[in-house]
């Protein structure tokens, strides 16, 4: 099997869908590094997956992930609906229904902490548009760990607090239009 | 806090108390330990092994505030609708049926099932028997008092699962509050049980068990794997979280899948 230590991870809210679909639509078949998208989304509702994977490619490896599941190169994965999802030290994934996090469950902060955690500077975080103040803390602990954290310039974001408050609080983090985010994705691929 | 420190608490918690939560994820268990902290304003790590240490009322506290009982009735809908398809009816070929819920928090999942139950026409001979760690849960639990904010949402939520009867039948609203009917709390016996150490108790026909094992580790939900494998009957039915998978426990073999997305098994033999 082929290896990679990188990962990345992609939060996003109110105004996310589009470029987290834009992503996926043009993301390299051969893209082996696993990704871990947090999308803020109503409770109760059946898999947002479903509707993703009729929208996209059907070549992608797309999963919500079980709990205690081994994170997988090659495969995209989506944190289900009412759940915080976390990565172990030993990089499997982890989930937690606790209380919601600045209102949401799952929370991105609370994934972008762990992924944090456990990937160091192998973690590229990235934090799309939304209206509220998830993933700035998230983003403060990729940069602390040493992680590449970037967020859309709110200037492309259909709602643009979340990412402007990460921003604010986070001077060293990279912002990043939506087609710059692809680039970064394409070259940071080892193939 | 660094994970060693996570540990010493854990440690620490075992030395001192008698509960052992090495075995519990450690991602999820840092983060409640971090709330815990910040919930009690405890001023650093020093403080807080003192108080284990030396405060009991503090360290019961902290212990219950440690485990998560976040619940909420017929959460996943689509859980239930299948326990109404697919397991009651089997149920209802047995005399009597014993059902236990383990790890039940505050009892709305428990208070669900006796719905459903009802409505079948089982409740008058099913005995749930709901246990937890967390002994100011089940005081919370037994007493079936439900936020009357709350009640719209569950409403939804119960009528997503098929329900046939006005959910307010169900309950009595005083002030801020609904309370469960006297029916369905009789129907429950709520008792202390701590999956680390504790065995099996009795024999079941099912066993619901939802959203407890996400909180550890794989060698301690494979013990609880095999507890509940070994506290049911043969053919006996076991529900878990949506997402919670049996994949990696030694026992997977000998479980058949009822309902893969919603994670209803049954004991094979």
């Amino acid at each position: 099997m082929i290896e990679t230590k990188k990962i990345v991870a992609i939060g996003g809210s109110a105004g996310s869908l589009p470029v987290v679909l834009q992503i996926l639509q043009t993301i390299s078949p051969n893209f082996i590094i696993p990704i871990v998208i947090v999308l803020h989304r109503l409770k109760n509702t059946p898999s947002e997956l479903d509707k993703i994977v009729s929208i996209t490619r059907s070549d992608l490896k797309l999963k919500e992930p079980d709990d205690k599941e081994p994170v997988y190169p090659g495969y995209i994965y989506i944190a289900p609906a009412n759940y915080h999802l976390l990565v172990e030290a030993d990089k499997c994934f982890s989930l937690d229904y606790s209380e919601p996090v600045q209102y949401s469950r799952p929370s991105i902060d609370v994934t972008f902490e762990s992924m944090a955690a456990v990937y160091g500077a192998d973690l590229s975080a990235i934090l799309l548009s939304g209206a509220n103040n998830d993933g700035m803390e998230g983003i403060t602990r990729v940069i602390e760990k040493g992680g590449k954290a970037i967020v859309q310039s709110p200037v492309t974001s259909e709602y643009p607090v979340m990412p402007a408050a990460a921003i604010r609080k986070n001077p060293a983090a990279f912002v990043c239009t939506p087609v710059e985010i692809i680039g970064y994705l394409e070259q940071l691929n080892p193939f | 806090m660094t994970n060693e420190e996570v540990d010493e608490i854990i440690l620490l918690l075992h030395r001192e108390h008698g509960y052992d939560f090495s075995n519990y994820s450690p991602a999820s268990f840092k983060r409640r330990v971090l709330r815990v902290i910040a919930l009690n304003r405890i001023a650093n790590f020093y403080d807080l092994k003192f108080a284990l240490v030396n405060d009991k009322k503090f360290a019961g506290h902290f212990v219950q505030e440690i485990t998560v009982n976040v619940t909420e009735m017929f959460r996943d809908p689509q859980f239930f609708s299948a326990l109404s398809s697919r397991v009651l009816p089997t149920l209802a070929s047995y005399p009597s049926i014993k059902i236990w819920h383990a790890g039940c928090s505050t009892g709305e999942e428990v208070y669900s099932l006796a719905i459903l139950l009802h409505e079948a026409g089982l409740l008058k001979r099913s005995r749930i028997y709901a246990t937890d760690i967390n002994t100011a849960a089940l005081e919370k639990a037994k007493k079936g008092i439900i936020d009357v904010r709350l009640v719209k949402e569950y409403t939804q939520s119960y009528i997503k699962t098929g329900g046939k009867n006005d959910f307010s039948s169900y309950y009595t609203a005083r002030y801020d509050n609904a309370i469960i009917k006297k029916e369905l709390r009789e129907s429950v016996v709520f008792s202390q049980h701590n999956l680390v150490v504790d065995g099996a108790f009795n024999e079941f026909q099912l066993i619901c068990c939802r959203n407890v094992l996400i909180y550890f580790n794989r060698v301690l939900q494979n013990r609880v794997l095999n507890l509940f494998y070994n506290s049911l009957a043969p053919l006996g039915f076991m529900g878990l979280g949506i997402k919670e998978a049996i994949l990696f426990a030694d026992i997977k073999n000998k479980f058949d899948a009822v309902d893969n997305t919603v994670k209803i098994f049954r004991r094979k033999d």
